[in-house]
């Protein structure tokens, strides 16, 4: 079958799709986005956490025919979708102990891409583009999130890296930024 | 840019320049960027133009003898092309193995574990594959099963390798004991004659998977000429490529392996999973062919930490000292071999802790069954010991009345201490001041789920979470503790190297250094930690990283966290004599220019020759000109001794690492809930390289050991060996809701025989967390709980 959707802001369609496949493979292996990860495909990890009209979904729990028409947000388009808000200037206390990102890198991050990096909450990083789509929603959502709830909104995104220490300072910092910001 | 020099006199590796980015800081990560926009190229995003689809059948059955094999209908399905059988192995070597080459690459006439691999299938589409391999039809004859040390050496039970030609097979007193360490030292009966207590308890360690998030995955690529190209996840790209080439017929050079991007080993990667099997299909049908398992799939593609049982005697007089342990481990090796024999050196060499004890009696041994295969996961044979000695530490101190962390201290070893091998500890052993460490840190409030001014309380907070199954009611605090020793390197006598290419040149007028070596970057921070000693030793910026590949020496493995230690010896030694390079081409060139040039303390620093007074002598770049300096070295650590096979006395480890924990958890004692309201730990990393990295090392691993003191556990059918749960959703990992504050201590001991005195740290605090949670949730609820992971119906009596 064919399928048409919107995937960060661009229109594309994929043919021959057959109708068992996931969205995940849809985009991992039919529009060459991989971003989004493939570490249980049951829904039990949030590796492959990709906003669908807005909503976070695990990929590969929705068919790849029910994106159908439909807009989807991956890792991949946060940094553009973030890039039409001023920067992220680290004027608040706790923020302004992390370091700058790397000089040579391009195009400017989202904020929680940023702080991830600041932050050190990247390590194998395999978890590490779903945990941003989900974290990058909630503080859209909430703002000025406490610590509990960070841990619930994140707590279908599993990382068997970090101890999620370094994830919760990196959603603390980029909130604060993000007030700091306006 | 802000550069320092710095006032010393020797031009070798105590020599840090004020380069921005060095070691100590915590500089980011070369990858970090990649890797948050998606763009980071794992091993599953590997794609090729015309690429096929690999596939491979596993066995239903744990023991079984295969009767018939018939492939016909597979092949007949539309879109596949090709279906691979034993039949099909291109050369005469059909085995490989870490240590002993018994592990078949595709099953002949039997199968001796669940998921055993058995056909291989090459299509169009994953889909295709998997109908495909649904369509071989394979009969099988059951045969009994082994699972555990009394039916596996049972009189008449089925041998597992009746021919086994390994080193170990002349001295087991069993050919289902794969291996068998003793250690013997003083003399063990007569101390126990003189203990005032005397405390036995015999524990059982649950079946840890390592769950790294990146399934098992790659993409082999034919050549023209009969070779192949491989990129792929893996921790030892030499190791797999002396382990592929032959079953494939290649000589390794025509085996070329590239490291695809790793999400996570700790361990489960040491092992071959895909890579021979992507090579064969790719050779076969001369296509591109990408395999990728399925979280299903990979709990069966990789080997697990193994299930011990174990059984402690310790002796004490009433003074709280220590008079003897006697012990004895028994870990399940399953049907292969794998790393099972360096488990049991860990686990014998390492079973008491890190204590002072003179007298000791003790062996570790490994089974041969039919459950899943055992062998690497991060704390190798150290953690089932920490878990039982720890309980046993505890036990002690409540029967002599004393405090568990002060006993601990009475019996702490120290620097000069002699470990039951023999071995004399001779670099800082800071077990007493870590555990000080971690009690002094403030209590965490009780009853953290009550806020002021709340309506009622927040139920995220209380055992059972979101479940909302209580506000209070039947929970009870506890507080546990203990402390841990890992090994550091390869041990046993093997010749433990790395190899590393350091290149320096000036591009667009700027000097540039490129570090190339084959070490597997899994997650833990290598890749940075390479471009700080380049920026260190070299003075520069700007650091290239080749990715790691077989066209350079091996490195070794990134595991027994030896990487900094090794692989960051061998590109700081690589450093170094680029730099002695660079210094003598500037003396040649510039030397009568100024009477620095020949006397000592010369340094690089911020693209300068500068003198230790920080006087800049030349630039980099008028000495080097367009002329590139490079320099490959191999370099290793001190060599070790092998165990002897009576006595178990040898100088067998390189270094030891040590980790402590205090855990704090509330237990709701009506449903067997618990949450741990904090876990802190105080590790000695000798030197932290990256701080912030080297603290993100200690939480991962900390959170690790509290998954194996909860919830992680493979559940292996005692009655026909089958796994039962082979997926996130019946093999639980700790969430962000499962886990607490992680509070850090970090120590910095130098050890003077390692490079910049720094110390592994990936493993240890692995080991101290899971028993310092137990040791909690003993606490809390006064029960023994002599076994790992605790589950809801222990701690409430129904199960």
């Amino acid at each position: 079958m064919r399928v048409n959707l919107v995937v960060n802001g661009r229109r594309q369609e994929a043919d021959d799709v057959w109708e068992g496949e996931s969205l995940l493979f849809l985009l991992r292996e039919r529009l060459g986005l991989p971003g989004a990860k493939n570490a249980c495909e049951q829904g039990e990890c949030g590796s492959c956490t990709v906003r669908l009209d807005g909503v976070p979904v695990c990929a590969c729990l929705v068919a790849a025919g029910q994106a159908e028409g439909r807009e989807v947000l991956t890792v991949e388009g946060l940094a553009a979708r973030h890039a039409g808000t001023p920067g992220a200037p680290t004027g608040a206390e706790e923020a302004a102990r992390w370091r700058a990102r790397p000089a040579d890198s391009a195009a400017p991050l989202a904020p929680v891409q940023q702080a991830f990096l600041d932050a050190g909450a990247v390590q194998c990083g395999f978890c590490t583009p779903g945990l941003l789509v989900a974290a990058d929603e909630l503080l859209e959502r909430e703002p000025s999130p406490s610590d509990a709830d960070i841990r619930e909104a994140l707590s279908g995104n599993l990382c068997r890296c970090t101890g999620y220490e370094k994830i919760m300072d990196a959603v603390r910092l980029a909130a604060a930024r993000q007030s700091e910001a306006g | 840019m802000a550069t320092r020099a710095t006032k010393t006199t020797d031009t070798t590796w105590l020599r840090p320049t004020g380069t921005p980015g060095g070691i100590g800081e915590s500089a980011p990560r070369p990858d970090g960027t990649l890797k948050v926009t998606g763009e980071f190229a794992y091993s599953s995003d590997m794609w090729h133009e015309d690429m096929l689809w690999g596939r491979l059948l596993r066995a239903p059955l744990a023991h079984a003898e295969i009767v018939s094999l018939d492939t016909t209908e597979a092949l007949a399905l539309s879109g596949v092309h090709a279906v691979l059988t034993y039949e099909d192995l291109p050369a005469p070597v059909r085995h490989y193995g870490l240590e002993i080459q018994d592990t078949p690459v595709l099953a002949r006439d039997r199968v001796r574990h669940h998921g055993e691999p058995v056909a291989l299938v090459a299509a169009d589409h994953p889909e295709i594959a998997r109908r495909a391999a649904a369509l071989i039809r394979v009969e099988y004859r059951e045969l009994p099963v082994v699972t555990d040390e009394s039916s596996a050496t049972a009189p008449g039970a089925p041998v597992l390798h009746p021919d086994r030609e390994d080193p170990h097979a002349p001295h087991v007193p069993h050919p289902n004991i794969l291996h068998r360490q003793p250690v013997l030292r003083g003399d063990a009966e007569a101390a126990a004659a003189r203990a005032d207590v005397i405390v036995r308890g015999d524990y059982e360690f649950g079946m840890q998977d390592q769950a790294f998030l990146g399934p098992e995955s790659g993409l082999a690529v034919p050549d023209e000429d009969g070779g192949v190209d491989l990129y792929v996840a893996t921790q030892w790209l030499h190791s797999d490529l002396r382990q592929i080439a032959p079953v494939l017929g290649l000589p390794e050079e025509r085996v070329r392996m590239t490291l695809a991007g790793v999400g996570g080993a700790f361990g489960g990667r040491e092992d071959l999973s895909m890579q021979i099997h992507a090579c064969l299909l790719a050779l076969r049908t001369g296509r591109p062919v990408k395999m990728v398992y399925d979280r299903f799939e990979s709990f069966f593609g990789h080997v697990h930490r193994h299930p011990a049982r174990l059984h402690y005697e310790h002796g004490a007089t009433r003074d709280g000292r220590l008079t003897h342990v006697r012990c004895r481990i028994v870990l399940d090796g399953g049907a292969y071999a794998s790393t099972s024999a360096a488990v049991v050196g860990n686990a014998a060499s390492l079973a008491l802790g890190p204590y002072a004890v003179e007298d000791v009696a003790l062996e570790a041994l490994a089974l041969y069954t039919n459950n899943p295969p055992c062998g690497a996961m991060r704390g190798f044979g150290a953690v089932q010991a920490c878990f039982a000695y720890e309980a046993q530490m505890d036990k002690v101190a409540a029967e002599l009345g004393l405090d568990p962390v002060e006993f601990r201290r009475i019996n702490a070893m120290e620097q000069g201490t002699v470990m039951p091998t023999g071995q004399r500890v001779d670099s800082p052993a800071p077990v007493a001041e870590l555990l000080r460490r971690v009690k002094a840190r403030p209590l965490p409030p009780a009853e953290p789920w009550r806020s002021e001014g709340a309506d009622g309380p927040d139920i995220r907070l209380l055992p059972g979470g979101l479940s909302n199954t209580t506000h209070g009611e039947g929970v009870v605090r506890g507080v546990g503790y203990a402390v841990g020793i890992k090994n550091v390197g390869f041990s046993e006598g093997f010749d433990d190297y790395s190899t590393a290419r350091v290149r320096l040149e000036v591009l667009g007028g700027e000097p540039v250094a490129t570090v190339h070596t084959a070490m597997a970057e899994v997650g833990q921070g290598g890749v940075t930690v390479h471009t700080q000693i380049a920026r260190t030793e070299l003075g520069v910026q700007r650091v290239a990283l080749r990715p790691a590949d077989t066209a350079i020496g091996s490195a070794g493995s990134t595991s027994a966290s030896r990487q900094t230690y090794v692989t960051g010896g061998a590109v700081r030694e690589a450093c170094v004599q680029v730099r002695a390079e660079v210094l003598a081409r500037g003396r040649r060139r510039f030397g009568d220019r100024h009477p620095a040039w020949s006397g000592p303390g010369l340094g690089l620093d911020g693209g300068k020759v500068v003198t230790a007074e920080g006087e800049v002598l030349a630039a980099v770049a008028d000495i080097l000109g367009e002329e590139a300096v490079e320099q490959e070295v191999e370099w290793r650590h001190r060599p070790t001794r092998p165990f002897d096979r009576h006595s178990g006395q040898g100088d067998g480890h390189v270094q030891y690492s040590f980790a402590a924990h205090r855990a704090v958890v509330d237990v709701d004692t009506e449903l067997g809930l618990v949450r741990v309201v904090e876990l802190a730990c105080a590790q000695d990393v000798g030197k932290a390289m990256n701080p912030q990295a080297v603290v993100g090392q200690i939480q991962g691993g900390t959170v690790q050991g509290l998954g194996m003191a909860l919830m992680e556990e493979i559940l292996v059918d005692p009655a026909t060996a089958q796994v039962r749960n082979p997926s996130f959703t019946d093999y639980l990992i700790p969430t962000i809701l499962d886990t607490p504050e992680l509070p850090v201590d970090v120590l910095e001991l130098a050890d003077p025989h390692a490079p910049y005195g720094l110390r592994g740290a990936g493993e240890a605090p692995t080991l101290s967390a899971t028993p310092a949670v137990l040791a909690a949730v003993r606490a809390a609820t006064g029960l023994a709980l002599t076994r790992t992971p605790v589950r809801p119906e222990h701690l409430t009596g129904s199960g």
